[in-house]
């Protein structure tokens, strides 16, 4: 009776252990079924999807022209400070002073990737890039202006 | 707790005393504590005396952070407590604003957002299951779990556009409509996994050397249980009734049909059990909701700058791990005057101590793994 029940132990575990190596024997012979990316080379080929929260960026059109009015909404709805408007006073032509930003400074090593700025922003003037590659030798350059050099607002933006 | 602190450091680590105790320790830095988790264990032989935890070395003080951030900031930060389970904690806190300020969800909010916790649940239990085999020797079914788990990542990844820490839910709804491709990558991902699910049976639940080194060991009774503030699949598989969404339902649970996973037992691989059929529960929820979400707006219309009445809310939900509670203290500002995070980390720890008691070192890890600890939760 004891040798009974021990040869139907042995002789389970046996079998247990079979079909765990079967899959695995499964595994190797059939190597389509293999999905993983081999991530650095094909970094010309990869998408990634179009909501995929990588950086603030602001979209300038061809005129350099943007939308942001420099109303700090962004700065206020921000979590860790990552986003400073600094406005500047500009002259209208018909001579009155109109409030429009002078520099949207952006701080990628504050950033979390919240998109509570973007949410937040009332004239879609930024939005989120899908780089992923943040990675540089000197922490200054993970602070960027967003706003092109001598870029202005965009006509009929209040 | 400082006294025993004291005492620990008297001996040094590894040396023998007098009675023929020594202590070890395991941690911060041990890959089988997935993260920095330090234990100091007294050993009389290979014979565990006594487990203590020691706790604080990822603590970021989240609750105090959460005080200067206003009601729509604070949940963001949640996401880094359980990560595991990002979309759940955001949307307990979202829950907990939309309680003080007694706002109605659209049904369709409610739909994508118990989808995406049932998704993040599947996603929960595949890591805890490769990580698990993994704790135990068996390297193969890490893979495996994270090809699985890897689909789902995909799709949050479409959907919300990130794939650990979501930041999704916010007081109102969610932040953005599905994506139009959301509902296919669902069902190609219900298909993929239907057709793999008997592998984690073949490679790990059958395996003689795995159910060997589960069963009958860290056994938890149903009182203890209770008595240590177990909750979510480490007090289920004590046979302790307390999921969250059966209980006390929250969103659109009530009307869902799906089963409370409850294993007799208390052992290890009860617990192990309760996690694999939970998937298969939450596969359940999801088949009956991917074809009926029904339509209109996926955000409830709230005001710029959210200001909770005075008073004292507190909402809970059932994370991957137990029970989490969000309890927030109001003055009546734009900024909570208290958070208490009540989570399923910190109570499922306190318990390795009682479980560890006189089994052998070799089966700590064993046991630690079924408990599915999250550092970063217990610390906060």
């Amino acid at each position: 009776m004891f040798i009974t029940n021990y040869i139907k132990e042995v002789w389970g575990a046996v079998k247990s252990l079979a079909t765990g190596m079967k899959r695995t024997i499964y595994y190797f012979t059939h190597h389509k079924e293999i999905i993983t990316q081999e991530y650095p080379d094909n970094r010309d080929t990869l998408v990634l999807p179009e909501r995929f929260k990588g950086e603030v960026v602001m979209p300038h059109n061809q005129d350099n022209e943007h939308r942001c009015t420099g109303c700090t909404a962004c700065e206020l709805a921000c979590p860790n400070g990552t986003i400073k408007v600094i406005t500047k006073f500009d002259l209208t032509p018909e001579g009155k002073k109109k409030k429009a930003i002078d520099k949207l400074v952006y701080h990628l090593e504050l950033c979390t990737m919240c998109n509570l700025c973007v949410e937040a922003c009332p004239s879609d003037a930024i939005k989120m890039a899908q780089t992923y590659e943040h990675s540089v030798f000197d922490r200054n350059q993970l602070t960027k202006i967003l706003n092109n050099p001598g870029s202005k607002i965009m006509e009929g933006v209040e | 707790m400082y006294r025993q602190t004291e005492i620990v450091q008297e001996k040094s680590p590894g040396i023998v005393g007098e009675s023929g105790e020594f202590t070890i320790n395991v941690g911060p830095q041990h890959p089988a504590t997935h993260g920095v988790l330090h234990l100091v264990i007294t050993l009389s032989g290979e014979t565990i005396l006594k487990v203590e935890p020691h706790l604080g070395y990822i603590h970021r003080s989240i609750e105090k952070m959460c005080e200067s951030l206003t009601y729509r900031q604070f949940i963001y930060v949640t996401s880094r407590m359980d990560y595991l389970s990002a979309h759940i904690n955001n949307h307990a806190c979202a829950l907990a604003v939309e309680k003080g300020l007694q706002l109605e969800i659209p049904p369709r909010a409610q739909v994508i957002r118990v989808l995406m916790d049932e998704l993040t649940r599947v996603a929960s239990h595949e890591l805890w299951w490769g990580a698990m085999a993994m704790d135990l020797g068996a390297f193969t079914p890490f893979f495996h779990a994270f090809r699985e788990r890897e689909s789902i990542n995909d799709i949050m990844e479409e959907t919300c556009g990130a794939r650990l820490t979501m930041n999704y839910m916010v007081p109102g709804g969610v932040m953005q409509d599905i994506h139009p491709n959301f509902q296919r990558r669902v069902k190609e991902f219900l298909k993929l996994y239907k057709q793999k699910i008997h592998e984690y049976d073949e490679l790990v639940t059958g395996n003689i050397i795995f159910q060997n080194r589960m069963k009958n060991i860290g056994i938890l009774s149903p009182e203890d249980a209770v008595s240590y503030g177990c909750t979510g699949p480490t007090a289920r598989g004590s046979a302790v009734s307390c999921d969250i969404r059966k209980i006390y339902p929250y969103e659109i649970y009530d009307k869902l049909e799906f089963d409370e996973v409850l294993e007799e037992g208390g052992d290890s691989f009860a617990r192990y059990m309760v996690r694999i059929r939970e998937m298969q529960q939450s596969i359940r929820i999801i088949e009956q909701l991917i074809d009926n979400i029904p339509e209109g707006e996926f955000q409830a219309k709230t005001k710029a700058v959210l200001k909770l009445p005075k008073g004292e809310f507190y909402t809970r939900v059932e994370t991957a791990r137990g029970e989490l509670g969000v309890y927030i203290v109001s003055e009546g500002g734009t900024t909570p005057y208290r958070i208490k995070f009540r989570s399923p980390g910190f109570s499922n720890l306190s318990v390795l101590d009682h479980i560890a008691r006189g089994s052998k070192i070799g089966d700590l890890v064993a046991m630690m793994g079924t408990l599915d600890l999250v550092i970063p939760d217990i610390d906060r």
